[in-house]
């Protein structure tokens, strides 16, 4: 955690959830591979985007225009000592208190130190989808006509597009979220799409931008929380919000 | 009451409804013994290696309706290797030597082959209804002889996995009901439908849902033309929306509704032919299929929706859960649904409030990884219990629970006969609190005391047997997943739960103690299986030298080998455990890698 931007109260918060909301931002860090995890949606949302929006908003860099995925990394959470940076954090196993019945270590297929590939496209690492033979308890005809259904759908040739909009700018443009592998495409997509909004609005002096997305709730979320394939499933619209708006 | 002629007593006994109860008049004497077995029509069979098959057709030589299960439980989540057994060649062989009134034949988790069917055709004259659940073995020549020979109504359910040519099932001649559930059908093109006879006209309920491939709308129109009687239809993906609308146009009086495919490529027209027809059916009932349904046909049913009391939505993952709330919502006379999880907490406390007449409720996951997302928690389900105070049965998969929801649960229903929770990831506490489950649980056994059957699953320490075996009195069927600390877990459920028959339990620490806590009890009961627990070759050895009158099947299976020498992990522990009572003795048709001790 970064200690001089962050009140030292939120690590107590955190440290106090049950551990599933712990590993859970230490797997979308890329820091531990998880044995079994679920994304825990008890989280209260305004305290997540909060934290990511305020700490350091997704930058611009003046030359580049690029959305830097490395600096969204820094804004994580991470189970360390505040000072310590990404790059020495290792995979770690689950803390002791946690986890000590896990029988399926022996079972899944990635151990920890999968995924780790230096924190780079955190989005193409796939959740470990650890598989107990007999469990959940559903019939294979249940599951066989699921899988079928899902190859099913990933052969359709439609696409899935969403429009995206820009505050402040004049209209908006649609894309195809089946065509990007992950987190990092996207974001560098719609740096391409909307290069021209982007340099009006530097010159305006506004550096600081979020992506938010709206699902099939209505409800407004910051885009990069959730794996990218729960993420294009749900997304129903983009949007690009300045950052004073996402605070 | 034995002065009374053997006519005055039958016809006494014919009121006794269930199985058990002719059973213990059979105990009386001798001459109810003698009375009860002739004029027994239907005999239950829950176990097929219980008993020897010509032993059952000896003594009930005027059965009219047979049903055998094969498979344990668990063979339905890959548990039990294949070739394990369960075979139905020596039950129809020996009703086929004794017993040739027999009408109605029901097997479930059985391995039926070609020629058991073709002796099953030839043997019955008077043979009406063959029902095969999760069965396995057959294919369509075994069906082709069925068709050819049965000259009478047949009613014939297939569900589960079996193998099916789509091709030779068209030869039933009188079929009444053709019903073929959740099977894995060898698809061999669509004109088996057209092959129905014309002097078909029997029909009463078909059910093709599970077959793959295309069929052909004609002769599906034509053959649903020249069927009066037809009560049932469930149709595949392959049925469009138009001839959907053709076929219901003939179909007052069905009560029972699988839709064919609802994508969406739609005409607003051919929806609203499909209202129109469906307006007509004024004796619907269920609904299910939806297969690939897009919202925006959805719709189209709500006028049908007021007199619905059956609903099964649960192969249709492309319905959001604001979609499948409009539809739900005005259900109001729902008894029975089945969903996704993609309904989520919000869409359940939408049923709540609309289905206040709710039975039965299953919610099933969407995404089947241990570690999967599922929309629905607690908070669904204790919104459930307090709106639909009727619920009597649950089958719920949840990615996290507590225990108070459990206990607001358990106050709010309970009327609970079979309960079943399977918390998507293995072990897990108490979402709020951490704690194990016990005290959720607890309440559960505590306050339905009518609760035949119990499924449980997330942290569970030996506490929560202790409160099973303390107050699930009614307990028939116990599934344990993940649970419990030590022996003395198991112990409280041998020692605890009178009425149990079945259970069933897998990755948990129980060892030989409690294996041989009680070894009475397992005279009392159906079976017991144990696989990944702790149980060694010591422990079953010493089991079945105390017990003769079980058998004791251990099943060490490790990358296809059979041989236990070769288990580099322990060679004495046992990897899978079952042990049912019989009078048959060891069965002679087990695997290599089956051992009988």
């Amino acid at each position: 955690l970064k200690a001089s931007s962050q009140p030292p109260y939120i690590s107590t918060i955190l440290l106090s959830h049950q551990h599933h909301l712990l590993l859970h931002f230490l797997h979308y860090t890329n820091q531990i591979s998880p044995h079994l995890l679920l994304p825990h949606h008890n989280i209260p949302l305004p305290l997540i985007s909060r934290f990511r929006s305020t700490s350091q908003p997704v930058a611009f860099s003046a030359s580049s225009m690029e959305i830097d995925a490395e600096n969204l990394s820094a804004t994580e959470l991470r189970l360390g000592l505040p000072g310590t940076s990404s790059s020495e954090d290792r995979p770690k196993k689950p803390s002791p208190t946690v986890g000590t019945k896990r029988a399926l270590e022996d079972t899944t297929s990635e151990a920890s130190g999968t995924g780790s590939a230096a924190g780079e496209d955190q989005d193409t690492t796939t959740p470990a989808k650890a598989q107990v033979v007999g469990w959940p308890p559903v019939r294979a005809y249940r599951k066989n006509t699921f899988q079928a259904a899902a190859a099913k759908k990933a052969e359709q040739p439609g696409g899935l597009y969403v429009k995206v909009s820009m505050d402040g700018a004049p209209y908006l443009r649609k894309v195809d979220l089946r065509m990007y592998k992950g987190y990092r495409e996207l974001r560098e997509a719609l740096n391409a799409l909307f290069t021209k909004s982007l340099a009006a609005a530097e010159n305006g002096g506004d550096h600081q931008y979020a992506i938010a997305y709206e699902d099939k709730d209505g409800d407004l979320m910051l885009v990069g929380d959730v794996p990218w394939d729960m993420f294009i499933s749900s997304c129903k619209k983009l949007r690009i919000m300045k950052g004073s708006e996402a605070r | 009451m034995t002065y009374f002629p053997e006519e005055v007593v039958e016809h006494i006994f014919s009121f006794l409804p269930s199985h058990s109860d002719r059973n213990t008049v059979s105990l009386v004497c001798k001459v109810w013994y003698e009375i009860e077995r002739l004029s027994r029509r239907s005999v239950f069979v829950g176990n097929c290696y219980a008993v020897r098959p010509e032993q059952v057709v000896r003594r009930f030589p005027n059965v009219r309706a047979l049903t055998v299960k094969g498979k344990p439980h668990f063979a339905d989540f890959n548990l039990v290797p294949p070739d394990w057994g369960g075979y139905a060649g020596p039950w129809i062989e020996a009703a086929a030597r004794s017993c040739v009134g027999l009408e109605e034949l029901r097997m479930k988790r059985m391995v039926v082959s070609d020629e058991s069917l073709e002796l099953l055709a030839r043997s019955f004259p008077r043979f009406k209804a063959l029902v095969l659940i999760s069965c396995e073995g057959f294919s369509t020549e075994g069906l082709a002889d069925i068709a050819s020979h049965c000259n009478v109504n047949l009613n014939l359910n297939c569900f589960g996995a079996c193998l099916v040519d789509s091709r030779t099932l068209p030869q039933l001649r009188h079929l009444r009901e053709l019903d073929l559930q959740e099977n894995d059908v060898e698809d061999r093109g669509p004109r088996w439908l057209s092959s129905f006879p014309d002097s078909c006209t029997s029909l009463v309920s078909l059910n093709f849902a599970c077959i793959k491939g295309e069929v052909d709308s004609a002769s599906l129109e034509r053959l649903v033309a020249k069927s009066p009687n037809l009560r049932s239809l469930r149709l595949n993906r392959a049925v469009s929306v138009d001839t959907l609308s053709k076929i219901l146009l003939r179909t007052p009086n069905l009560e029972d509704l699988g839709t064919g495919n609802l994508t969406e490529e739609f005409q607003t027209e051919s929806y609203l032919r499909l209202t129109n027809a469906l307006e007509k059916c004024k004796m619907l009932r269920s609904l299910s299929g939806f297969w690939d349904a897009s919202p925006a046909c959805v719709p189209f049913i709500y006028p049908l929706c007021h007199q619905l009391t059956g609903l099964n939505l649960s192969y249709t993952p492309t319905l959001e859960y604001s979609d499948l709330t409009k539809m739900i919502s005005r259900c109001v006379k729902l008894q029975r649904l089945w969903v996704l999880d993609c309904i989520s907490d919000k869409g359940l406390q939408v049923v709540a409030s609309s289905c206040k007449d709710l039975q039965e409720l299953r919610v099933f996951p969407s995404d089947f990884y241990v570690a999967g997302y599922s929309a629905v928690t607690e908070e669904g389900l204790v919104a459930i219990s307090s709106g639909c105070r009727k619920l009597t049965s649950l089958l719920y998969f949840c990615h996290q629970m507590t225990n108070e929801a459990l206990l607001t649960i358990a106050k709010n229903c309970p009327n609970f006969i079979r309960f079943r929770l399977c918390i998507l990831e293995p072990r897990k506490p108490d979402a709020t609190t951490n704690q194990p489950l016990d005290e959720g649980f607890g309440a559960i056994v505590r306050e339905c005391k009518g609760l035949r059957r119990l499924s449980i699953s997330g942290l569970l320490t030996d506490k929560v047997f202790m409160y099973i075996g303390k107050y699930a009195k009614q307990l028939e069927m116990l599934s344990i997943a993940f649970a419990g600390d030590s022996d003395e877990g198991m112990m409280h459920i041998m020692n605890g739960c009178k009425n149990l028959r079945k259970l069933e339990i897998r990755d948990s620490p129980f060892g030989d103690g409690a294996l041989l806590g009680n070894v009475a009890k397992y005279e009392t009961m159906r079976s017991l299986w144990m696989s990944s627990c702790n149980v060694t070759l010591k422990g079953c050895e010493i089991l079945a030298s105390k017990m003769p009158m079980l058998n004791v099947e251990i099943m060490n299976e490790l990358d296809g080998s059979c041989e236990m020498e070769e288990n580099s992990v322990d060679p004495s522990r046992v990897e899978k455990l079952y042990v049912y009572r019989t009078t048959a003795g060891a069965r002679d048709d087990a695997p290599n890698f089956v051992k009988i001790l």
